[in-house]
């Protein structure tokens, strides 16, 4: 058994929202690059020139990358042989509450539906926590915004649906949105589990490396149709029409009902800030 | 490239076509979704409506030796209901992100008023053309209150003009 202080939990919370916030990750901008070179519309290309230049003033100039700081999303994977000695729950809070506070990030959550008042420290973090073999404690964390979570949905298909079921509904969702979710977006899609599950699993899926590929043939493949079929919608950097619509799109799944064929879409906006950090 | 100087005339606002780039330098003023609802129920505004700039955002907290934090744009689809009533008072030029509806765009056109949006996401790179920022009303909420900033060189891009133009939709 190896015990874990929850005053670590905190720390790495904190240091990681921070970091997220401010700089960008190597690999997002070598693909904003990439989609650069090939892209034909000149306002889309200055758009895609825009997003560049503010990862640099961002790094350099210490300033947040986007003013949306966002809901911050942990998922904990706690070995069976990890104890944590006190409440991971409030260790995560606590260590969010003081990212936000020294890191200059806006607070963003409010307490209720209607009265709306915000909460000042931009908690409570949205945690799913999970139990793995082994004894570390992963951490997967996200800094999600609202613009691009707005642009988010699941629908539960029929089994008959299928494969071009779950296309026309990724696509419309992705053409209906426009800009409004900032583009070029990532796209996280959960099928199968249940109602719940397949958001879950969306939001799960925007947190796998960019460039891997899902080890499923027949979902890599869909994957890679996707990106395709996306990238020729026209949407473009910020809606403005180009041939940069989405960076990547992943795709996680669970087995389900003999009825069912859940599908949830989770957009991720192009400043898609995220960590993962081993304890 | 168009460069413009608040306040905006209604010649400023007929120059403008959908696609264009476009600088401001001068003054704007912050407001979403909480100050736009309180600003419908006011009999006197907190600032000049005639020939103003609204900018649809939220920044993050302000550092020491800084002019405002990061101050990228919000969906403006959110205000299109609550733009009418502005519009009508004097309200030129709205900056923001994102499509906006056709009833929207309308009223904008009648009313001869401009929608620009601004790259979204790009907080910090927008916050560096931001020159000051000063609060002039609702400071209980937060970064949703409305500050009057000066900018310089703010880059926008025309995306609903007077003419009927519309650039999320000629893209196609």
């Amino acid at each position: 058994m190896r015990f874990i202080d929850p005053s670590i939990i905190t720390e790495a919370i904190k240091d990681s929202v921070i970091k997220i916030n401010y700089e960008l990750d190597d690999s997002l901008i070598s693909l904003i690059q990439k989609a650069k070179k090939k892209e034909r519309s000149n306002i889309a290309s200055s758009i895609l020139d825009d997003i560049i230049e503010n990862s640099e003033i961002a790094k350099e100039g210490n300033v947040p990358l986007c003013q949306d700081t966002g809901v911050v999303v942990v998922f904990a994977e706690v070995g069976f042989d990890v104890h944590i000695d006190g409440n991971i729950y409030d260790a995560i809070n606590e260590g969010v509450r003081q990212g936000y506070s020294e890191g200059y990030l806006r607070k963003s959550m409010v307490n209720h539906p209607f009265e709306r008042v915000n909460t000042k420290d931009n908690t409570p973090a949205m945690i799913h926590l999970s139990y793995v073999k082994g004894d570390k404690l992963t951490l997967k964390i996200a800094s999600k915004g609202g613009g691009s979570e707005n642009m988010s949905t699941v629908k539960m298909l029929t089994p008959a649906a299928g494969i071009d079921g779950v296309k026309k509904l990724v696509l419309d969702t992705v053409f209906q949105a426009g800009g409004k979710p900032c583009p070029p977006i990532i796209v996280g899609i959960g099928l199968g589990g249940n109602f719940e599950k397949s958001a879950i699993i969306a939001k799960e899926s925007l947190l796998r490396p960019l460039g891997d590929k899902s080890d499923d043939p027949i979902i890599a493949r869909l994957e890679d149709e996707l990106y395709d079929e996306i990238n020729k919608l026209g949407v473009g950097p910020m809606g403005v029409g180009g041939d940069t619509t989405c960076l990547a799109v992943k795709i996680n799944y669970l087995p389900m009902h003999i009825a069912s064929l859940p599908v949830a879409i989770n957009i991720q906006c192009h400043s898609a800030r995220h960590i993962e950090v081993i304890l | 490239m168009i460069r413009l100087s608040s306040p905006i005339s209604n010649h400023d606002i007929n120059n403008l076509k959908s696609g264009d780039k476009v600088l401001i330098t001068g003054t704007i003023y912050t407001a979403r979704d909480q100050a736009h609802i309180r600003l419908l129920n006011e009999k006197n505004l907190p600032f000049p409506i005639e020939g103003s700039i609204i900018y649809y955002v939220g920044p993050t907290p302000k550092k020491e030796g800084f002019a405002i934090g990061a101050s990228g744009p919000t969906s403006s689809y959110r205000m299109d209901e609550m733009a009418v009533p502005l519009m009508e008072k004097g309200l030129k030029i709205m900056i923001g992100k994102g499509d906006r509806s056709e009833e929207f765009r309308h009223e904008m056109m009648k009313n001869n008023a401009v929608y620009l949006i601004a790259t979204g996401g790009a907080g910090a790179l927008l916050s560096s053309r931001i020159k000051s920022s000063k609060l002039i009303a609702y400071e209980d909420l937060g970064a949703e209150a409305i500050y009057q900033l000066e900018v310089e060189d703010f880059p926008c891009f025309v995306a609903y003009d007077v003419h009927g133009h519309n650039l999320f939709k000629d893209r196609l």
